[in-house]
């Protein structure tokens, strides 16, 4: 193609004239701008520089508004960027920026370009280049462009200066060494007094004090005078946030600094800095009583404020508290209540988040009830925040804080029923969940999957599948527990069924086919071929209900809890419906589905045959037939009864490793990389089974849960006392004759009026927040099966990235160096108090050439101070390489615990240290 | 980090002004316009003005057809983001004459460079009026 001729430049659309074009839309919006694109790519290449730089612009238009690649457009650009007027450079300048990123290929050719105007003597154009260099500097760009950085952060004119300190963040990010360049002039800067420069210096600080606080606890000083004299907001919210971090790391200095915070909350007319106040006070100073009261005080106000604004703000800062002060949201319970009407879905979720916190052990089952109520009339979305919520606070910690199993499994199925329910998942994950883990409630458990089955109308809703599936495989697997197999069965086989997706019809299939074995053992193995005896699965014997005895050595057990009997034609009939429903399934297309009802009928030709045949007939040739299906059914059934638990996280770690299989094998390197990070046992996988999901996610809690398993230990003894003893024990709520009269959920007051629940929440966590011991637990919380060993997970210590680290690690190299204090490794924020004792001998050994490392890098370091501007540039690249061989030496003996370290070295050389905690104080004074 | 983005919209959802202090592609550029975009315009008067979104927060605000959203990082005082949005239709007020979507329209870049001189890598570095708008006004003479 060639260049446009001269008449194309003439006559080029400028922008306006593009903008324009777009808003008549006279061809549509795509034609026109594809056809506005040719022109550009046309008009690009010219070689005039006005005709290039008005193409560029009219592309980063499309570009910025239009989401049309410009990367096509790179080398024009840096054309474009050479040009000596002002206006081409900054069509050039904003192009750069909207369009480079690290990976554009002509990124290398920019340097120069940066650096001629970095070092111009036009104020603007040093300006443009620090804002484009802050936008698309990479590693390479950072390096090579330290220097003039470096001396525009002591430039004369303050604009340019401030653009210099907030480049500088960009600069040390991308490339950690240029921090011994101009950490020193950056700190220089804070003690300066106009307003322009220290917001921008102070923007930086905050941000890298985000990233890794420690590093700059010798400067608090210096943050202390600006939060002190700070006319200006902008400033003394950074400064707030920078103590924020700070204050928890050095107590003396929270000490120091609460009251001038205070002072500000008070003083204060700026709802900005009025809540950044608040917001320091609540996440970094709660030991302070009155500090916190203060602004507990101002987040009231906050709370009853018209703005919608406040009021969000109020609950998110509340929620900040409510893990440390509890008090502080019950004093506030009537405005967090309301919200949840409130008609901002965002200020609804705050406050549903509060009310959660307030959830505990006493008085769960009354907030649930309310919130279900709640959860009614809301719209789906916050429907399902409300039951989301719900389901995971209470199955926090393996359920923790639910005593009353039967409540929460009925809770389950209500909630299940709720129209808008989309938590299908989860309830199916607990119901299952707590299937395995609770015996005791077993029997709830059936009745309420039960009542889930047999409603035909559920069947329609495609979200509660997962809860049908996880109802159809409880009532199968604990089947002993049904009041009424046949009924169980007829539900299980209901026509509707065919609306289920086939892996659940599936396990519906799987279901069908325990309850009928169970049938067919009562009426047959254990109860004999006796019309009318009532099956028995005696509530008492499920626990040692096991494949050894099950046969028969229940049946003497009396209570009852099947009340249909299970007869002979019963059977017959049984197993016609068996034939009748699956015998369609036979030609389904998913072959689980087609096999599972396969063996289901095979099974039921088996035992039709031999032993129906007998029903009517004599004694003897029954007996001779009998005994085949007996075995067959008794065989099947064994097979069933095997139970199933929960699997341990760490069951993997149990199996011996096979003689002959490496496992480490091309891992060994990463001991190295990770040597700090110690699992608490060497190898705790898990292989998280399917249907245990739940179970991997909740023992990885387990840890935070010590304190309170006590008490749980102590009342599952008892209950197990209870069990073994029931003769001596006085009759309570749960008796051994089932009964389904538990103590209602709700006092009876409540009940009534669902209509006022805001007022009733408020009465009820009123009432509950009081720590009593609710004495109306007629039962003991039941045994909820934990796997002790899982108790350890594999603790997840966040290893820092490498480059925050040896960027926090020079800066400690600057800051602690100009204070005569050693480094202090950055290693030694991660606690590493297990490896301490492994440790400690290889500790004296490697002091020595430690110290000396350590005594290099500082030295280096200092000299480089030294060094002039010129010779820095000369030398960075050899000091370079000495910070990498230190680093590298660091890492080696980085096993070492560093604390320990420093208290050697300082034994060593007492004269050149004082401990770094007295230091911080004197900053301060 | 601080600010992440900054982004002024009109009712119809049409981007009017993007700036990104991150780099990213243009199809996560669209669809981030597209979620947040459906996410604010569809709330009202009454309802607060910050939106979670994501790993980060959006403080908003509309003035007559124009939203202007900034994305910034969770531990962002919202409040002085508001502010800021604040300031800034004020400063472009001032330099315009009774700002509209128009005047953004057709002058994007003047815009972008007004952003730039509040704004720079995520933070903010100026908030006077008088010293924002000096070198765009010194410019527009050259």
């Amino acid at each position: 193609m060639s260049g446009p001729s001269l008449m194309d430049s003439l006559f080029q659309r400028t922008l306006e004239d593009l903008i324009k074009g777009l808003r008549q839309q006279l061809i549509g919006e795509q034609a026109f701008i594809s056809k506005a694109l040719e022109e550009i790519r046309k008009e690009i290449k010219s070689t005039d520089l006005s005709t290039k730089s008005t193409a560029l612009l009219k592309l980063c238009y499309l570009s910025n508004l239009h989401f049309h690649d410009m990367s096509f457009a790179a080398f024009h650009a840096l054309e474009v960027l050479s040009s000596p007027r002002f206006s081409h450079k900054k069509i050039a300048y904003h192009a750069i920026s909207l369009s480079f990123h690290d990976s554009t290929p002509v990124l290398l050719l920019i340097t120069n370009h940066l650096r001629k105007d970095l070092t111009s003597t036009n104020e603007f154009e040093v300006s443009l280049s620090l804002q484009c260099l802050s936008r698309i500097a990479n590693v390479d760009l950072a390096r090579d462009l330290t220097p003039e950085v470096f001396t525009l952060l002591s430039s004369n004119k303050l604009y340019v200066r401030k653009r210099a300190v907030a480049v500088v963040l960009r600069v040390f990010e991308k490339y950690p060494d240029s921090v011994r360049v101009c950490f020193k002039r950056l700190v220089e800067n804070l003690e300066n007094y106009d307003p322009q420069i220290l917001s921008a210096v102070v923007g930086v600080f905050s941000e890298l004090a985000c990233k890794d606080p420690r590093s700059y606890l010798p400067l608090a000083p210096e943050f202390y005078k600006i939060l002190v004299d700070s006319k200006s907001n902008w400033i003394s919210i950074k400064v707030l946030k920078i103590f924020a971090k700070l204050a928890p790391l050095e107590p003396r200095l929270a000490n120091r600094v609460v009251e001038p915070i205070c002072d500000l909350m008070r003083k204060t007319g700026a709802k900005s800095l009025l809540f950044e106040c608040v917001r320091t006070v609540v996440t970094s100073f709660s030991e302070y009583e009155s500090a916190v009261r203060l602004a507990v005080g101002k987040i009231r106000e906050f709370l009853v404020d018209e703005d919608p604004n406040l009021k969000y703000l109020g609950l998110h800062a509340l929620s900040i508290v409510a893990s440390k002060h509890l008090w502080v949201v019950s004093e506030n319970k009537e405005v967090v209540i309301k919200s949840l009407s409130d008609p901002d879905p965002n200020i609804k979720i705050e406050s549903l988040r509060l009310v959660m916190a307030m959830v505990s052990e006493h008085n769960v089952a009354e907030i649930s009830k309310v919130l279900v109520n709640y959860a009614l009339k809301s719209d789906p979305l916050f429907c399902n925040e409300i039951l989301g919520s719900i389901l995971s606070t209470c199955s926090r910690n393996v359920y923790e804080i639910i005593v009353d199993f039967d409540w929460y499994v009925s809770l389950l199925g209500e909630m299940s029923r709720i129209p808008h329910c989309q938590m299908g998942e989860e309830i199916e994950n607990q119901l299952i969940d707590i299937g395995l883990r609770v015996k005791d409630v077993r029997l709830e458990l059936v009745r309420v999957a039960r009542d889930l089955l047999i409603d035909p109308a559920l069947l329609g809703n495609s979200f509660l599948h997962r809860v049908l599936s996880a109802a159809a495989w409880v009532s199968g697997e604990y089947v002993e527990f049904s009041r009424n197999p046949l009924e169980l069965m007829e539900a299980l086989l209901q026509p509707r069924t065919s609306l289920l997706p086939p892996s659940i019809m599936a396990i519906y299939i799987q279901s069908a086919f325990k309850v009928l074995v169970f049938c067919l053992h009562t009426c047959f193995v254990r109860g004999g071929s006796t019309a009318g005896v009532s099956a028995s699965a005696s509530y008492e014997s499920f626990d040692d209900l096991s494949v050894e005895n099950g046969a028969g050595s229940t049946v003497a057990h009396g209570q009852t809890c099947t009340s249909a009997p299970i007869t002979n034609e019963s059977i017959v009939n049984l197993l016609k419906l068996v034939e009748l429903a699956l015998s369609p399934l036979l030609g389904s297309h998913d072959v689980e589905v087609q096999e599972r009802a396969r063996n289901l009928l095979g099974f039921v030709d088996l035992i039709k045959l031999e032993a129906l045949n007998s029903s009517g007939q004599e004694e003897n040739d029954s007996e001779q037939k009998g005994v085949e299906a007996t075995k067959i059914i008794r065989l099947v059934h064994d097979a069933f009864s095997k139970e199933l638990g929960p699997v341990s996280l760490s069951a993997q770690g149990k199996v011996p490793v096979p003689d002959g299989l490496t496992l480490n094998e091309n891992l060994g390197d990463l001991e190295t990389i990770c040597s700090d990070i110690e699992l608490p046992s060497s190898n705790t996988f898990s292989f998280g089974y399917p249907s245990e999901e739940k179970d991997v996610s909740s023992f990885s809690n387990l840890q935070i849960k010590e304190d309170s398993g006590q008490s749980n230990e102590s009342t599952s003894l008892l209950a197990e006392h209870r069990k073994r003893h029931g003769l001596y024990y006085l009759p309570s709520g749960k008796s051994e004759v089932i009964s389904n009269d538990y103590p209602p959920a709700n006092d009876p007051a409540l009940q009534g009026d669902n209509n006022d629940t805001a007022s009733d929440l408020v009465k009820l966590t009123a009432e509950s927040l009081v720590p009593k011991r609710k004495p109306n637990h007629s039962k003991p919380r039941p045994v909820v099966v934990k796997l002790d060993e899982a108790d350890e997970k594999p603790v997840a210590v966040k290893h820092p990235e490498s480059r925050d680290d040896s960027l926090s690690g020079a800066v400690r190299d600057i800051l602690f160096g100009s204070e005569d204090i050693l480094p202090t490794s950055s290693r030694s924020n991660l606690p590493s108090s297990n490896r301490k004792g492994k440790e400690k001998q290889h500790m004296i050994t490697q002091v020595e050439s430690k110290e000396n490392v350590v005594g290099d890098g500082n030295s280096s370091s200092r000299r480089r101070k030294d060094h002039s501007h010129a010779k820095e540039r000369r030398h960075r690249k050899k000091n370079a390489e000495e910070r990498n061989e230190t680093d590298r030496k660091e890492k080696e003996s980085s096993s070492n615990h560093p604390r320990r370290h420093k208290s050697r070295q300082r034994a060593v050389e007492p004269l050149k240290v004082p401990p770094q905690t007295s230091v911080i104080p004197d900053f301060l004074l | 980090m601080g600010i992440r983005f900054i982004l002024m919209v009109n009712k119809q959802g049409q981007t009017r002004l993007a700036q990104y202090y991150e780099w990213l592609t243009l199809e996560e550029r669209r669809a981030l316009e597209g979620e947040i975009v459906r996410k604010c315009l569809a709330r009202n008067e009454q309802q607060c003005s910050f939106v979670e979104h994501r790993n980060y927060k959006i403080v908003y605000r509309r003035y007559a057809s124009l939203f202007f959203l900034v994305g910034v990082d969770n531990d962002e005082n919202e409040l002085a983001i508001l502010e800021f949005i604040h300031l800034l239709v004020e400063t472009m007020d001032r330099h315009f004459g009774n700002v509209c979507e128009l005047d953004i329209m057709f002058h994007l870049e003047k815009a972008h460079f007004m952003l730039e001189e509040m704004v720079m890598n995520g933070c903010i570095v100026e908030t006077s009026k008088a010293n924002i708008l000096t070198p765009v006004q010194l410019l527009e003479k050259t």
